[in-house]
């Protein structure tokens, strides 16, 4: 079960990816000394008349969504008892804690005074959506990291403690699936205070609901773009025959999170701006035709489906149109009110990225050394032994 | 006497500002004064920032002025986590900038665009009109209203505010338009504002929702105690039937299921 490659099969020479890693992660590092020297002014193209951009918009509001994977896949296995999906929970509960890390990570960048950030603990404000997103990220963050520790906890033969927090499991995992239902729909209420400003493309009454449902189809297909890419890197075969139901689920999440935003657009009228050759309407076209209509109508094809190609250029596409429909609510949602358009600055940028490169190499730290992937799949562990390309820090990305 | 008279024996009267752009020239003593008062730095900018609280703007010859309108349920107030914004009895929207942690939502959700950010600092603080809150305290007008030498900027009781601002338009009909900007607008607010032309022409929003901000976001919040309760039960109860389901399977000899806690991957 322990038995991880050793560190001696690497070759001496760095890889692409790690060289790509180490350049970001050096860039990275030289922002964040100016962010916190010179102040977000400096670094960020945010203002008075947009106070939240891609640091909001992206590291917050997505890295919370892609991680939606893990509560869904532990209310699957362990609520609702479908023992199959067993081999990915693992896979997936490290996306969701290295997500929510990503998540608590880059809020320091974006929070003006970080350091203050246990106030929210001290000083309440239960009328404060914002309030409601601290507690969610401070508590799930905490139960990620209960249902990470186990991982740890065998790799080091600590059996005593692993079986503690197995007795405590199906709390957790009740927890884990209450704290996630309220902190992805929160992160959608965060904008219901804004109706004369957010487009009404973008706002709803309905946000909240639509930003949970959106995180589990989003979710889903992060599993399978995520197998898929660990698959690559560490030479393991992808588990079809889990993820073609996971991507079966996935269709259904963005059906139901489609007909919702339609029937939004249509009890606020603005079905017809849906149309509209404008900025607004364009990205709506783009946002809701890639990410949504186009995955649905390619995974409804079995052969699709059933293929790992297909399968993957579905999951892809509603991840990608899951990031466009979140940015577009934080970002191109509020220009045209806030008569200023907003583009990041390459800083900004190399913040967000520099937070993804760090997460995949996390990611794939805690596989060569963790026990994440189960041991009966082929080709699971190992393969740096058997002439196969020998995994990398880094490699995943 | 720029301010009205308190009404005698209110408790906790609400006071605050009539702005009666009729009657505005423009001089910017208000600016002044603000930065004076509040301890800001020069020079008065064009627009309001964290350093200039206050600024009268021209709009096609019409001054108008702008400052925090102090809701009656500050917008600002219900967003910010930490409760570094407070509606005090007396009318000011305060802000305790010991207390914030950056997050700039009140800047975010502001139906009147008013805090603004240090931007330029490493340790940044919001920044906007608190409405004198010391001199309120103190029992004396605003440091705007004081020194406003038309008294287009008037100091007092809302309720007085309100009757003076509605008096005004009953005496001279042709010279504003029908519209006291800040009876409803928000819910209502302690600032309220008077003007010739109509308020979208001087950068004013007016289509904003006569109900409180906060109802649409607490409308939401308020569920989640019971929500919670609800959602515990039924999963807990999902997980009590299949954990069952499990058991009976494994007891009718179905096999070496999979424990329901365990990690069935160290069994299989």
């Amino acid at each position: 079960m322990s038995v991880l490659p050793l560190a001696a099969h690497r070759p001496a020479r760095p890889g692409f990816w790690t060289t790509v890693f180490f350049v970001i992660l050096a860039l990275f590092l030289v922002v964040a000394v100016v962010r916190f020297t010179r102040g977000l002014g400096a670094t960020t193209n945010l203002s008075d008349r947009f106070p939240w951009g891609l640091w909001i918009g992206f590291d917050i509001l997505c890295g919370v969504g892609l991680a939606a994977g893990a509560f869904t896949i532990m209310a699957v296995v362990h609520l609702f008892n479908i023992r199959r999906f067993e081999p990915i929970v693992r896979p997936t509960v490290l996306t969701g804690f290295l997500g929510y890390l990503f998540v608590v990570f880059g809020l320091m960048f974006d929070l003006g005074q970080p350091w203050r950030i246990w106030h929210a603990v001290v000083f309440w404000n239960p009328h404060s959506v914002m309030f409601e997103v601290a507690w969610c990220v401070m508590l799930y963050t905490t139960v990620l990291t209960l249902e990470f520790v186990p991982m740890v906890l065998e790799r080091f033969g600590l059996e005593r403690l692993r079986r503690i927090l197995h007795h405590v499991n199906t709390p957790l995992v009740v927890a884990g699936v209450l704290l996630s239902t309220l902190h992805q729909s929160s992160l959608g209420s965060l904008y219901l205070i804004v109706p004369e400003k957010l487009h009404p493309l973008w706002y709803s009454p309905m946000l909240p609901v639509l930003f949970y449902v959106s995180a589990i189809g989003a979710g889903l297909g992060m599993i399978i773009v995520e197998s898929y890419l660990s698959g690559r890197a560490f030479g393991r075969e992808l588990e079809m025959d889990l993820l073609e139901p996971l991507g079966r689920a996935m269709v259904v999440a963005l059906a139901v999170f489609g007909v919702l935003r339609l029937q939004s657009l249509a009890h606020a009228g603005a079905l017809p701006l849906a149309l509209q050759p404008t900025y607004e309407g364009r990205m709506f076209q783009l946002e809701f035709g890639m990410g949504v209509v186009l995955p649905i109508a390619l995974l409804l094809w079995r052969r699709v489906r059933t293929s790992r190609t297909g399968l993957v250029t579905g999951a892809t596409l509603a991840v990608l149109g899951f990031i466009m429909h979140r940015l577009d609510v934080s970002v191109t949602g509020l220009e045209r009110a806030s008569g200023a358009r907003y583009v990041p600055t390459w800083m900004e940028l190399v913040i967000s990225v520099g937070l993804v490169a760090i997460g995949f190499a996390a990611f794939a730290l805690a596989v060569r050394f963790l026990p994440v992937f189960p041991a009966h799949v082929p080709g699971a562990r190992g393969s740096g032994a058997d002439g196969a390309p020998p995994p990398r820090a880094g490699e995943t990305a | 006497m720029r301010a009205l008279p308190r009404r005698a024996g209110g408790a906790a009267v609400k006071r605050g500002l009539l702005f009666d752009s009729t009657k505005c020239i423009g001089c910017g003593a208000c600016s002044a004064a603000c930065k004076e008062q509040n301890g800001l730095p020069l020079p008065i900018e064009k627009e309001t920032t964290a350093y200039t609280w206050t600024v009268v703007e021209n709009h096609n010859g019409v001054n108008a002025r702008r400052l925090c309108m102090h809701c009656l349920t500050p917008t600002c107030v219900s967003v910010c986590p930490v409760g570094a914004m407070q509606k005090t009895a007396d009318g000011p929207v305060i802000y305790d900038s010991k207390l914030c942690i950056g997050c700039r939502y009140c800047i975010m959700a502001c139906p009147f665009g008013v805090p603004k950010y240090q931007w330029d600092r490493p340790v940044p603080v919001v920044g906007k009109c608190v409405l004198c809150a010391p001199r309120l305290a103190a029992g004396k007008a605003t440091a705007c209203a004081a020194v406003c030498p038309t008294g287009a900027t008037l100091f007092g009781e809302r309720d007085a505010l309100v009757r003076e601002a509605r008096g005004r338009i009953a005496r001279a009909p042709r010279r504003y338009v029908d519209h006291v900007y800040g009876l409803d607008e928000a819910g209502g607010t302690s600032v309220l504002m008077l003007a010739g032309v109509p308020f979208g022409q001087l950068g004013m929003r007016e289509d904003l929702p006569h109900e409180p901000m906060p109802m649409l976001t607490w409308r939401v919040l308020s569920q989640l105690p019971d929500g919670i309760a609800v959602g515990t039960v039924f999963l807990l109860g999902v997980h009590w039937i299949t954990r069952r389901r499990v058991e009976v399977h494994r007891a009718e000899g179905g096999g070496p299921a999979a424990t329901p806690h365990g990690p069935g991957r160290t069994e299989a």
